[in-house]
């Protein structure tokens, strides 16, 4: 059906179009003028985007996130402190004074140092496995249904097996080498990183691939570019369960495989046969202390990630 | 009928295909539960052409679109997208060089921006993923954006931005693909009437440019009185031709002309015999 006949410009449709003519005529001297496109959309979108309050300052943001953790701290002390005036294990149950000042004793020492470097460089080398393979087999499984078939449901069986439980295998396979110790890490956390993969790529909003597929994007380079980074908030919390299940595999693997008695593990067995329980203590507020780094460096890095993502209020923390 | 002419442009464009569509069925499932979507849709859109889809729920019109994306493939019938007259020589536009720019663009209701990437690194994808160098990129993103009227809001993320912005941002994006054919899923149907006025204008000014071929799917019989060369109007369940309306308004239209308005009266009118259909 054609409908009404052409219509000519009318004087409103041309005032519309140029603005410098100003009001053509008398029948349309109440008007406003009406803006160029460019002006009515630049105030449009001045008005649209709101202020934005301020974000508050590196030093408040520190102090925010520390003093609850001061206080927690003081109050461990506090029950430990309790427990030794209470004569709980006395042979056992150093004071937290007698174990800082062991802690202190130790940091004075190049082989303390040298131990964290030992254990550090092992973490390093075991969490990058951790990821790589954990990264691409948890890819692999979620976009491919024949391997989500097979093994997705094993990599979730694995994820509930302690990591300690792969030792005799990892002995088995490797000897007692650094090796085993690896093997001991990628074998107890690469699920959890890979089972952080499948649920965040399961989590991708399909109107996101679409338009991904629109503009182009295929194969390799989907999931390099569109479906990844959007997998990738999800992704970020199986890399710190798997931070977390790999640290405790490095250092499970320290005590029980004698490979260095220079490594926080092995110092801290060292420590035990020597009935040195202070050193024992000091050991184990140094890898406490490095596990909360740790995390607190993941929280910096999700809170950037979300924000960026626009997940979170611009204006919170 | 349209009396924008192409402004003459500094470069060439992308030519604008036409999409045919021959006896086009689209069937999800199959036996008693499946349900078809589309049922025997012929549409033949000339190159450069401005054809408003109209309908309501469940009408098929994404399903439509992602046919003619190549998404998805029709049960039966055939979908064509090409270069030159249909019937007479036609290159298939999917089959060209995908260095000289992907066949064919959409946009979105949500704006389907990347939030992992500021806006102009948005815009620049697909001219990454065709390979074009960095230098190169960012110029056309800043040409683009400008264009939009988001010039300084490349460094901004998505979510910086208003639902009008973020829909200027992607239609820079779908522009920077280079495509002769745009396809639109009610992209203006979640943004306040001021911002979604002046979005038609932007569009209408930007197509009057550049002269790619348009389908434009919306539920507002007004924007489609507003933009289009022509209205088709769909059934819904299954999806079916109802009525086809040749806009002869001329351009510049105003959404809020008598013209206009005595238009969607009458497609209006149409949609709610149709709709009313599915009430007995």
């Amino acid at each position: 059906m054609a409908v009404e006949r052409p219509i000519i410009g009318t004087d409103l449709d041309d005032l519309r179009r140029d603005d410098s003519r100003g009001i053509p005529n008398s029948d349309v001297a109440d008007a406003p003028v009406r803006p160029s496109l460019d002006q009515a959309l630049a105030g449009l979108d001045a008005l649209d985007r709101s202020g934005g309050s301020a974000r508050a300052t590196l030093a408040q943001r520190t102090w925010r996130s520390t003093w609850p953790k001061l206080i927690a701290f003081g109050l461990i002390l506090l029950v430990w402190q309790i427990a030794v005036w209470a004569h709980w294990k006395p042979y056992v149950l150093q004071s937290p004074a007698t174990a800082g000042r062991e802690l202190w004793n130790q940091l004075g020492t190049s082989l303390f140092w040298q131990a964290v470097w030992v254990t550090a460089q092992q973490a390093l080398i075991g969490y990058t496995l951790v990821v790589v393979i954990g990264g691409v087999v948890g890819t692999a499984v979620a976009r491919i249904p024949v391997l989500r078939a097979g093994i997705g449901a094993l990599i979730t069986g694995m994820q509930t097996l302690p990591s300690v439980l792969w030792y005799p295998l990892a002995v088995m396979v490797f000897g007692v080498t650094w090796r085993a110790i690896i093997l001991m890490m990628v074998l107890g956390a690469a699920p959890s990183v890979a089972n952080g993969f499948i649920s965040g790529i399961d989590q991708v909003p399909p109107g996101l691939l679409r338009a991904g597929r629109i503009l182009g994007a295929r194969g390799v380079s989907l999931e390099r570019h569109v479906v990844l980074p959007a997998a990738f908030p999800s992704i970020l919390g199986g890399l710190k369960q798997g931070w977390a299940f790999a640290w405790h595999a490095l250092l499970a693997g320290e005590f029980l495989i004698l490979v260095n008695p220079l490594s926080l593990g092995g110092r801290t067995v060292g420590a035990e046969t020597q009935g040195t329980y202070g050193v024992v203590v000091a050991m184990m507020i140094v890898i406490v202390f490095i596990g909360i780094m740790v995390d607190v460096a993941f929280s910096r890095v999700t809170t950037s990630v979300r924000r960026r993502y626009g997940l979170i209020d611009a204006s919170a923390g | 009928m349209t009396t924008l002419a192409p402004t003459p442009g500094t470069r060439t464009y992308a030519p604008a295909p036409s999409v045919t569509l021959e006896r086009v069925s689209k069937r999800y499932g199959g036996g008693d539960a499946g349900v078809v979507a589309l049922q025997d849709i012929s549409l033949a859109v000339r190159p450069g052409e401005f054809v408003c889809l109209v309908g309501a729920s469940g009408c098929g019109k994404t399903t439509l679109l992602n046919l003619v994306a190549g998404l998805d493939r029709p049960t039966v019938g055939t979908v064509d997208v090409s270069i030159g007259d249909p019937g007479g020589s036609s290159v298939p536009a999917r089959d060209r060089d995908p260095v000289a720019g992907t066949g064919t663009a959409m946009l979105f209701q949500d704006s389907a921006l990347f939030p992992w990437l500021t806006v102009a690194a948005n815009v620049e994808l697909p001219l990454r993923l065709r390979g074009v160098k960095k230098s190169e990129r960012r110029a056309v993103a800043d040409d683009l954006l400008e264009r939009v009227h988001l010039g300084g809001f490349g460094p901004k993320r998505p979510h910086e931005l208003s639902g009008g912005m973020r829909q200027r941002a992607a239609l820079a994006r779908a522009l920077a693909q280079d495509a002769g054919l745009l396809l639109m899923d009610e992209p203006f149907g979640a943004l306040d009437a001021i911002t979604r006025d002046l979005l038609h204008d932007e569009l209408e000014s930007l197509w009057a440019d550049r002269g790619f071929t348009v389908l434009f799917v919306t539920h507002n019989v007004r924007e489609a009185a507003r933009l289009g060369d022509r209205i088709v109007l769909l059934t819904s369940r299954p999806g079916r031709v109802a009525a086809t309306y040749a806009v002869d308004l001329v351009r510049p239209r105003r959404i809020d002309s008598t013209e206009i308005a005595s238009l969607a009266a009458a497609v209006t009118d149409q949609l709610r015999a149709e709709v009313g259909r599915h009430g007995r």
